[in-house]
């Protein structure tokens, strides 16, 4: 009874919930939507991360990018969600001095590090078009919030202990707000220093971006992960970015403004 | 009772006051070159402190004496009121400190390591030099350079807050593929 008393008013007639899970690009992707045809948004979602995941994912022979990576289209035959993912690549490789870039040591071209926070923030945006005011996409641990969830309440995101990943060390109100987290257990996928692809980035083990959406945080996190321990001081300095880094030994570093989204 | 207390504090903080009016009288009489009379006013100050009452006069003499240069007079009044605490302090080296240089441990910051010095002279900290820090690596001599960093640190403590999800690095690892497929496996009944 009391969850009623403190639901606002506009949610009283469609506050349903849905939630959904289902394992694409590699990791599972939970939506929650709050409304009348919430349904009919989760399904949308999940439909563009697997065409998302068809033409971006290098485990798939025919996808777009794996025949890129075997020279077999020309720049002039690419998508354009490729260009785009590729201009985007170039910008952010900019802005980070080096330190996000998508070309392997070995020279091939993998993306996924900037696709996945650009999904998310498209599904968003598809989920905004259609409507929807009070939603939630978590792929892999980046997620985008927007509104409010069942109780009427910002979304609530823990961080994960990196030591016990059963645990949270943090717990973070949003709403509007993207959020990524790099760690360690993304280094033997896609997360190296290029300028020094040898060194081990074991300093620092994980590092939480909050940003104005997803797609700004994921990315920034990356970058700043594969900075080491002064990726923090990094993402203090990025206007509306704020972050959380844990080192190995448990000790957390905060930006200035973090704090406003602690719970 | 109360009456001898009472005289007896107020004859304890007068001689105090003599032994202190007598150092400061001491001290500007030794800086400046000054005419043997000033140095005999001096020496006539010792046994002044043993009787109160003339122990006021002969700061103020030398004011009153008009064969004396009329600029060391004017110094002793102007300076016997300053003295009598900064005096206090002096004598005593205890302080909060004492005097020296320490050496502090190295600490872990997340940077590198930050060393420092604490140099401690009058009981007071006076300087503070940089033993150790991080310059060794070409990311941490950036920061160096720049203003050092006062982000808020903490150590990690573990929450008990309900929340709607949970951000952390993507779990692409094979071991957590391989354990995500054999839990689905369990769970296709």
């Amino acid at each position: 009874m009391l969850k009623f008393k403190y639901r606002p008013r506009e949610l009283k007639l469609n506050a349903k919930l849905m939630r959904q899970t289902e394992l694409i690009m590699g990791m599972p992707i939970t939506v929650q939507v709050l409304g009348q045809k919430a349904a009919e948004g989760i399904t949308a979602v999940f439909d563009y991360f697997r065409a998302v995941d068809e033409r971006f994912s290098t485990y798939k022979p025919q996808s777009e990018i794996s025949r890129i990576n075997r020279e077999e289209i020309s720049a002039s035959q690419f998508s354009k969600e490729m260009k785009e993912v590729l201009a985007l690549s170039e910008q952010t490789k900019q802005e980070t001095g080096g330190y996000f870039d998508i070309r392997k040591p070995d020279g091939a071209l993998d993306p996924s590090g900037l696709v996945k926070g650009w999904a998310i923030n498209n599904a968003a945006l598809l989920l905004q078009k259609q409507g929807y005011k009070n939603f939630f996409i978590d792929a892999g641990g980046d997620m985008q919030t927007l509104g409010q969830n069942e109780q009427g309440q910002p979304w609530r995101v823990g961080i994960r202990n990196p030591f016990n990943t059963s645990q949270i060390i943090k717990a973070l109100r949003l709403s509007g707000q993207g959020i990524a987290t790099s760690g360690s257990y993304e280094r033997s996928a896609h997360i190296y220093n290029p300028k020094r692809p040898d060194d081990p980035l074991d300093e620092i083990v994980s590092l939480t971006v909050i940003g104005p959406d997803v797609y700004q945080a994921d990315r920034f996190a990356t970058a700043a992960f594969a900075m080491g321990p002064t990726g923090i001081e990094f993402i203090e300095k990025q206007k509306n970015l704020e972050g959380y880094m844990i080192n190995r030994h448990g000790l957390a570093t905060q930006t200035s403004g973090f704090d406003r989204f602690v719970i | 009772m109360r009456k001898y207390a009472l005289s007896a504090t107020v004859g304890l903080i007068f001689i105090f006051y003599l032994v202190f009016a007598k150092k400061q009288a001491i001290t500007p009489l030794t800086v400046p070159s000054l005419p043997s009379n000033q140095i005999q006013i001096a020496d006539n100050n010792p046994p002044l402190t043993q009787d109160p009452p003339s122990s006021t006069q002969p700061t103020t003499q030398p004011v009153a004496q008009p064969s004396s240069p009329p600029p060391t007079p004017t110094k002793t009044p102007t300076k016997t009121p300053a003295p009598a605490p900064t005096p206090a302090p002096a004598p005593k080296p205890t302080g909060q400190y004492k005097d020296g240089q320490y050496t502090g441990s190295s600490a872990d910051a997340y940077f590198g390591n930050v060393q420092v010095a604490a140099i401690i002279s009058g009981g007071k900290l006076t300087d503070i030099q940089f033993l150790d820090y991080p310059q060794d690596r070409e990311t941490s001599l950036r920061i160096s350079q720049e203003a050092l960093p006062i982000l808020k640190q903490e150590a990690i403590s573990v929450q008990s807050a309900n929340v709607d999800a949970v951000s952390g690095a993507t779990q692409t690892s094979q071991a957590f593929q391989q354990s995500l497929a054999s839990a689905l496996t369990q769970a296709k009944n």
